[in-house]
């Protein structure tokens, strides 16, 4: 199935759900309201022509320059019977970065979501224990965020003239 | 047996003589038990340190520890992330006196190139650490360099080190409590 036919299944399923969609390195994105987000994905892993079956990711980007749209929530669905792949992207604003949890309906969304709020502060509702669970339990930010530096802060040896900076 | 030749001794008819002290530290450093926290690729060159072809054992090094209570060596190698370090700290604190510390490679001493907000930024940050091994990862010698440095440590530490105040004090730094120091001092 080509990403074509596959967007004309999905719109056909979806409807006005969908509020745009783009294709990049030839996966078929959509883009959803957050609010919709557990009803959307059950809806593609019900439907009969498409069951997504599997969810393969959730992810986090942070976007600062993007106004009231700052942290993107990337879910990435596999149908393992028809072998498609759908992105689905929400979009949520940095001061209240909150989304339903999947969790009820993949079970392997429990870890992937504790990760991402983990790195990125997402808040995944009625999620059973969105706790830390790669960084240590005293951290007291989440380091993707692009605010955050990558680098230690109590690292003495480096002097910036040697790292052209 | 060990290297006897730096040893003071007074040699007899049929015996041959020395002190309490330097017979207790031949005796400690020919019989290291090490006990390996081997994270990544400076263990996987540990591991070839142990194998036949480097052959730790060589030192009276084959029994590897794998539990605390039972070692005296802690050859730490590899990345260590600050979610683990309390993990290694505690490790440390279960080792009994006397205990050496050896970190091997960039990221066990510095950090390496792992300059970043999740890794520890070298383990003498947590615990205290007698020998360090630089390489990225080091090549089995430089590993068996540092282990007789280590030797060289054990051979020549006093019987009362573990009981001064100088000890207590840098373990201190670390907030670490010296806890079989007893009451023989």
């Amino acid at each position: 199935m080509t990403n074509n036919e596959l967007l004309e299944v999905v719109q056909s399923v979806l409807g006005s759900d969908i509020l745009g969609h783009e294709e990049q390195y030839d996966a078929l994105i959509i883009e959803i309201a957050p609010k919709d987000v557990l009803r959307i994905v059950s809806t593609l892993k019900e439907n009969e022509a498409l069951s997504f079956n599997f969810l393969t990711l959730i992810g986090a980007i942070h976007y600062p320059e993007d106004l009231n749209r700052e942290l993107c929530v990337v879910y990435h669905l596999h149908s393992w019977k028809n072998a498609i792949r759908l992105r689905v992207k929400a979009f949520l604003s940095i001061e209240n970065p909150s989304i339903e949890s999947l969790c009820s309906v993949f079970d392997g969304a429990n870890w992937m979501e504790r990760e991402t709020y983990d790195f990125f502060g997402v808040r995944f509702e009625n999620h059973p224990n969105l706790t830390r669970i790669l960084n240590m339990d005293e951290m007291d930010y989440h380091p993707m965020l692009k605010q955050y530096a990558l680098e230690d802060g109590t690292r003495e040896d480096k002097d910036d003239r040697f790292f052209g900076r | 047996m060990g290297k006897i030749e730096d040893l003071q001794v007074i040699n007899g008819e049929g015996y041959q003589l020395t002190t309490l002290e330097q017979a207790v530290g031949l005796a400690r450093a020919n019989s290291v038990w090490p006990l390996p926290f081997a994270t990544s690729c400076c263990g996987i060159e540990f591991m070839a340190t142990m194998g036949s072809m480097y052959d730790l054992s060589r030192f009276g090094m084959e029994r590897m520890s794998f539990t605390p209570r039972q070692s005296d060596l802690l050859i730490v190698a590899g990345t260590i992330s600050k979610k683990l370090g309390p993990v290694l700290k505690k490790v440390y604190e279960q080792m009994a006196e006397p205990k050496w510390v050896l970190s091997v490679g960039a990221c066990a001493s510095s950090g390496g190139i792992f300059d970043t907000y999740s890794v520890l930024q070298g383990i003498d940050r947590i615990i205290p650490v007698d020998v360090y091994v630089p390489g990225c990862p080091p090549r089995p010698e430089q590993i068996i360099d540092g282990v007789m440095n280590i030797h060289k440590l054990v051979r020549h530490e006093s019987m009362r080190r573990r009981y001064s105040e100088e000890y207590r004090h840098l373990l201190g730094n670390y907030e670490i409590e010296v806890t079989n120091a007893g009451d023989d001092k």
